[in-house]
């Protein structure tokens, strides 16, 4: 594994270290080693089951949530071990968003989809600030001028890329620091797709991001470092440009010249 | 006869089959088939057997008829003047002789065209087997000339194994529609007797007609709503119990108990809907009524022995399972991606399950609640056993109030006569009930279905 030399104004955000992940019995991912910069997008590539999706998990522990799932090592958030008995996985996740492959919009209403988050987190104290919250997320996700006029009609109506950038806007409703994107285009189109990239471009000038893609191009679009991950192991990461062009490893030259994945 | 007619018939079928397969297969020895040899066979066996076989069927159900008809006219050319009752029971005076019982009837008319009827019997019983059998023969010949090269047997079978499934279902559906014609026309019968906008609207429900012209208050009053509000009255208790506590048990078990947990609960609550519904009556009525009874007597309540509490109470309990498993289904439909996406945003469980799971789920939570109303109007044996026979307009469970299914079982218990409006009575409560649950089942269905399509 090689680590490309820090750029002084980089500032760590999420470490992890050695995280070992079992499925019941099975190793999915052979202790991780990464380093998360702060207002920066970092992709993870590489091939179907190579453990991508499951290190995103680990970050806001939603593997948790699955049965049998065990996981070793330790990752940090602030230098903060999210791991820690006495952490609250609530407070953790209010901290670190997530958007998913497919659109999950709740079934409520716009409105209710984005307040969600806000009102079991009690970040507004009346419906005026409350109203400001949405509003302020649905511009950032830049969908507030596309649904201004039917903030009440049910989430559920709104078109594939519509919908993912509700699910992006009720993520950034609960001011998070962290965002994570399991594929989030993985279900759209090409212009639903070019949108979500150029939402990514903006939230990084506030919020740290990392994304799962399956797609190098977008990989290459929209991340400032990119970490290819195979069978479990986290080969190489580095700064997007390099790892693009100069892949020090012969797996991550195979897999971006499309020999294999 | 019968038995050996149809043995008859299938050894036939079998020859057949083997004959057509035996054909075809020495063909195939020397040229290239359409069909497999077997396919011939089957061909030639399912020709034989499945029309005559229908013959016989036939013949057997208008042989009676058409023999009653033949020797009504016959009793009605011999003898005059005579009312058709009279007809009717000569007729079946004849059948019952030429089957063989002993009546003792010494009308000469009787006795000898009993005797014609016999005959007339036997006759056909010969006349069936003959053409039946000549009939497979013909077929078998008919078909056998068909075995060749060329010849689409496998489609054949194809069509014809269609055609047996289409009878099938044909079957199943004409005899629904029996059922509900049969129920129209009695009820027709009855709103001759009595006007229907009484039956609708009436406040007074007494079963009952007058044995003597002159008996005291001997008419009956044939108000169904104090019968239709005893009924509604013990399913709304029983919603109470059911509702919550089911829905509560099937979100229990499909978000928290662990998958061990589950595994042996959940067939633990499932033997609850196994239970047949009249011990769930004797329960009701002996164990759970006085106890509701003297419960009430401790705390200063008046409860009447059979109360609509006891009977709603127990018929709650009879469709838990009923809400909890229809519940648990459409809980366990809500996509797991909904799930993880509000635990994403850093909700709790009950938070998740209270404010997107519930709401998720809540059309086919709504569809389980109505299959479960109309589940508990149309129960019959709790009621019978718990519930009393007073049609009683009132909204106290604490009282005795009756319900249609109970008035229906009433009405047709002991000796009836079918032109009474008490008996007929059954049939318009019936038709009322049959109405009311399948508008609440079409609604439910209706409301699952469209719930389904959206996360499909």
């Amino acid at each position: 594994m090689s680590q490309k030399k820090n750029n002084g104004t980089l500032v760590t955000k999420i470490n992890s270290s050695d995280v070992r992940v079992f499925y019941d019995q099975a190793e999915a991912l052979h202790g991780v080693d990464l380093e998360i910069y702060e207002n920066s997008v970092t992709a993870l590539i590489g091939p179907s089951g190579c453990g991508k999706s499951t290190f995103l998990r680990c970050i806001n522990r939603m593997n948790d949530v699955i049965e049998g799932c065990r996981i070793t090592g330790k990752i940090t958030l602030d230098n903060e071990d999210i791991y820690d008995k006495g952490l609250d996985v609530v407070q953790l996740r209010e901290k670190v968003g997530m958007v998913f492959q497919k659109p999950n919009p709740f079934p409520k209403s716009i409105y209710d989809n984005i307040a969600y988050g806000p009102q079991i987190h009690g970040l507004a104290q009346n419906r005026q600030e409350m109203d400001e919250i949405v509003e302020n997320s649905l511009k950032k996700a830049g969908l507030f001028e596309e649904v201004k006029d039917r903030l009440n009609s049910p989430g559920t109506g709104l078109s594939g890329g519509q919908q993912q950038r509700l699910c992006i806007a009720r993520a950034i409703a609960v001011n998070p620091e962290v965002i994570l994107m399991d594929e989030p285009c993985s279900a759209l189109d090409p212009i639903a797709t070019a949108k979500i990239e150029e939402l990514i471009h903006e939230l990084r000038q506030n919020y740290t991001i990392v994304i799962v893609t399956h797609s190098m191009q977008q990989a290459a679009r929209v991340s400032q470092r990119t970490a290819f991950f195979h069978m479990g192991d986290l080969v190489e990461v580095g700064d997007t440009d390099d790892i693009f062009v100069r892949p020090e490893d012969k797996r991550t030259q195979d897999y971006i010249t499309g020999r294999f994945g | 006869m019968f038995p050996y007619l149809l043995a008859a018939i299938l050894l036939i079928s079998l020859s057949g089959f083997y004959i057509g397969r035996k054909q075809a297969s020495n063909l195939r020895s020397q040229t290239k088939l359409h069909s497999l040899p077997q396919y011939h066979g089957y061909f030639i066996a399912l020709w034989c057997g499945i029309p005559t076989i229908l013959l016989i069927l036939l013949w057997t159900a208008l042989e009676p008829v058409l023999l009653g008809s033949l020797i009504r006219s016959h009793l009605e050319s011999q003898s005059g003047g005579l009312t058709p009752t009279d007809y009717v029971i000569m007729t079946e005076e004849v059948r019952n002789l030429a089957a063989g019982v002993a009546l003792g009837t010494q009308d000469p008319l009787i006795l000898e065209t009993a005797e014609w009827m016999r005959s007339l019997q036997q006759s056909s019983q010969w006349s069936m087997v003959v053409v039946t059998i000549l009939l497979a023969m013909l077929i078998m010949a008919f078909t056998r000339s068909k075995v060749a090269p060329g010849f689409k047997a496998r489609h054949g079978v194809e069509l014809l194994f269609n055609g047996f499934l289409f009878i099938s279902s044909t079957i199943a559906i004409l005899t629904t529609i029996g059922i509900v014609l049969s129920l129209i026309f009695e009820t027709f019968r009855f709103f001759e007797l009595v006007p229907i906008t009484e039956f609708l609207f009436g406040l007074k429900w007494y079963p009952q007609i007058a044995i003597r012209a002159d008996q005291v208050a001997g008419d009956g009053a044939w108000g169904a709503i104090p019968v239709f509000s005893g009924t509604l009255l013990i399913s709304f208790v029983a919603m109470i119990v059911a509702g919550p506590i089911g829905l509560m048990s099937a979100i229990y078990f499909s978000e928290y108990a662990s998958p061990k947990m589950r595994g042996w609960t959940k067939p633990i609550l499932e033997i609850l809907a196994g239970i047949p519904t009249v011990v769930y009556g004797f329960f009701a009525a002996l164990t759970l009524a006085p106890l509701v009874r003297d419960g009430g007597i401790a705390i200063g309540l008046e409860v009447e022995a059979r109360s609509a509490l006891a009977a709603g109470l127990v018929m709650g309990v009879m469709i838990i399972p009923f809400i909890s498993s229809l519940s648990d289904d459409v809980i366990n439909a809500v996509p797991q991606t909904l799930r993880d996406g509000s635990y994403a945003m850093g909700a709790t469980k009950s938070e998740t399950i209270r404010q997107v799971i519930i709401p998720a789920a809540l059309p086919g939570i709504v569809g389980a609640f109505l299959l479960a109303i109309s589940r508990a109007i149309g129960e019959t044996m709790i009621v019978a056993m718990a519930a009393g026979l007073n049609a009683n307009l009132t909204l106290n469970p604490l009282e005795n109030v009756t319900t249609v299914t109970v008035q229906i079982v009433v009405a047709l218990i002991g000796d009836q006569e079918f032109d009474d409006p008490k008996t007929l009575s059954a049939f318009a409560l019936g038709l009322v009930l049959f109405i009311v649950t399948l508008i609440l089942n079409v609604v439910a269905l209706a409301i699952v279905k469209k719930y389904r399509e959206k996360y499909d």
